[in-house]
């Protein structure tokens, strides 16, 4: 399919703070993107960017074919949801609503169907004639939704939506998002700082580190195939093991540990001789009595157990490094002191750029 | 509880001290007598009806509502364009334009009326409407500027970029989001305008010439001549507009409120 958006070796810099280095990122039509990263790593001026609120130092943006680095905002059509909601005050949530309309010069009568129609989509057709004032965060942030959604944009550009609302409410408005985009076949950039929110919604996420895109991928490549130690440890959780390449064979590494011990990973580029990391996610631990025949099994100590309702967390200590396990919810107890074999597949055992 | 006495008595004791000037006068607008003194031998109201009859106090009358309309104009016009020039976050020396648009506020009164003095001279201005309003325009704008860039200030930046993501080209935000939004800003800077311009005195000295005489101005010269009641008498009604100019804006910016 080809590139609807097209980022081509942008560079962003405030003064001499280089913000976005040299990134390139296509984006397809209907696609939903995240981009994911901690704050300062560049992905909301990459927005600001797209949104015309910013400009870059240098590189291009190309929307369908034509670059549109010199296209002011309201030029733009790119509806934007902002963290804040940014709704007008001084208007009422239909007036809100119809703001992008009027600026196009719909005819009054389609203005009343559509407006009617938003406020049916985001089910708040029942607070029209309120003000922004008076509705909980949630409501606004759906009002701010409809209202970037109305017009139609060829594409819609969030910046941290739901970063304001509790919990409960910002998994629902995950759902309904996902939703919409699924209904209406909208092209969705989406800026996150929230690893789950961009697992739950995304078709594709990009991992932003230090102005530049460390990965990307579907939720399950940056998830269980992840390409650098950043973004194993940013998107969930991991264990993190130093060693040395014994020996390459079909993507396939064994790997030494300081402790002597041996572990067979799977390596997507690696030479004998090289200090790695090796990356295990801590819900693919298995603890057992003995040693498991085929694939890996650490012999290590509990040092500590804790019971977190959905699962047991129990940390462990081995000769060379301390390893965490998440485990379900049948498992036993684990007194600290136990000894107990860590075991994993080669599979769930990936060697990291360092 | 013996804190919040003091507080409540100092509080009181401080509002007392801020409106005695005015409980001394305000009485003497209502007195029979013909001079400006205590006691009251009994209530008239005949130095309003001078007030309004007189001439040199009518034509008074007229011309600060004249000069305080136009001076309300400029000011608010040219205050707020430079509220929003000074948001510009591009412009070098930001803070020392700041400053140069409140100098006036601090500028003795004496130096900047001989300065328009001369200046208006020069430009052909003197003894006109248009240098009058333009000299009281110097003193009135520093508080339209403290005003609307305190309202401006208020104002969530991504209010107005979701507007332009919108769709409005930057009139149309300025004009549908960024007034509306800083108007209780504006309204306030324009009654401090229309006020700071009925109360010049220093100025309009210098630059008006006698068929500008304001009723801040008249009350200056009859003080001097005669201590008639007449003084008193314009003194309240200054406050009663004051006093109602002020109460239109709480009403509106409290409805502007409501709404939000």
């Amino acid at each position: 399919m080809a590139e609807f958006i097209r980022f081509d070796q942008i560079t962003k810099f405030y003064g001499a703070l280089c913000v976005v280095e040299n990134l390139t990122l296509g984006i397809e039509k209907g696609e939903f993107v995240s981009l994911l990263g901690p704050s300062g790593s560049g992905k909301t001026t990459l927005l600001m960017m797209l949104a015309g609120f910013e400009a870059p130092t240098s590189g291009e943006i190309v929307v369908n074919g034509l670059a549109i680095n010199g296209v002011p905002t309201h030029k733009r059509d790119m509806g934007v949801v902002f963290q804040s909601y940014a709704l007008f005050p001084h208007m009422s949530v239909g007036e809100n609503i119809a703001f992008p309309l009027q600026m196009r010069g719909t005819a009054r009568a389609e203005i009343e169907q559509r407006v009617a129609r938003a406020l049916d989509m985001v089910q708040l057709s029942a607070l029209r004639d309120r003000w922004p004032s008076q509705l909980s965060g949630g409501q606004q942030q759906r009002v701010a939704l409809a209202r970037a959604l109305v017009f139609e944009p060829r594409v819609v550009l969030m910046d941290e939506p739901l970063g304001a609302l509790d919990k409960q409410l910002r998994e629902q408005m995950q759902l309904d998002i996902r939703d919409l985009h699924r209904r209406l076949g909208l092209t969705i950039v989406f800026v996150t700082h929230d690893q789950s929110e961009a697992l739950t919604m995304s078709d594709r996420v990009a991992v932003f580190n230090k102005g530049k895109i460390e990965q990307i991928g579907t939720p399950r490549q940056v998830y269980d195939q992840p390409a650098t130690r950043f973004v194993a440890e940013f998107i969930g959780e991991t264990n993190l093991v130093e060693g040395v390449v014994e020996r390459v064979s079909g993507g396939e590494a064994l790997v030494k540990l300081p402790s002597g011990a041996t572990l067979c990973a799977v390596a997507d580029s690696a030479v004998a001789g090289q200090t790695v990391h090796l990356s295990i996610r801590p819900e693919r631990i298995d603890l057992s009595d003995s040693r498991r025949p085929g694939g890996n099994s650490l012999e290590t100590e509990v040092t500590d157990s804790v019971y977190q309702g959905d699962h047991l967390r129990v940390q462990l200590k081995n000769p060379a490094h301390p390893l965490i396990a998440k485990l379900g919810r049948r498992s036993q107890e684990y007194p600290p002191g136990t000894k107990i074999y860590a075991s994993f597949a080669a599979d769930d055992c990936r060697v990291i750029a360092p | 509880m013996p804190l919040k006495l003091t507080r409540a008595v100092f509080a009181s004791l401080t509002v007392l001290f801020l409106i005695a000037p005015l409980i001394a006068i305000l009485p003497l607008a209502f007195t029979s007598s013909v001079i400006l003194t205590y006691p009251i031998p009994s209530w008239s109201l005949r130095w309003f009806e001078e007030l309004f009859t007189a001439d040199a106090w009518r034509r008074a009358i007229v011309n600060s509502l004249i000069i305080g309309g136009g001076t309300t104009a400029v000011a608010t016009a040219l205050g707020t364009a430079a509220s929003l020039g000074l948001r510009n976050h591009l412009l070098f020396f930001r803070g020392s334009f700041r400053t140069l648009f409140l100098l006036p506020m601090v500028v003795p009164a004496v130096v900047l009326g001989v300065g328009l003095q001369v200046l208006l001279a020069r430009l052909g201005l003197a003894n006109s409407y248009a240098g009058v309003i333009i000299a009281h325009t110097v003193v009135a704008v520093p508080f339209v500027v403290v005003s609307v860039t305190g309202a401006l200030s208020g104002i969530d930046k991504r209010v107005e970029l979701a507007a332009q993501s919108l769709g409005a080209a930057p009139a149309t935000v300025f004009r549908r989001v960024t007034l509306p939004l800083a108007m209780p800003g504006v309204l306030s800077g324009a009654v401090l305008a229309f006020a700071t311009s009925l109360d010049e005195v220093v100025l309009t000295l210098f630059v008006a010439g006698p068929n500008q005489r304001t009723l801040a101005r008249q009350m200056f010269s009859s003080i001097r001549e005669n201590i008639s009641p007449a003084i008193a008498a314009a003194a309240f009604l200054f406050i009663a507009a004051t006093v109602a100019i002020g109460l239109v804006v709480v009403l509106s910016r409290s409805m502007m409120a409501k709404r939000r």
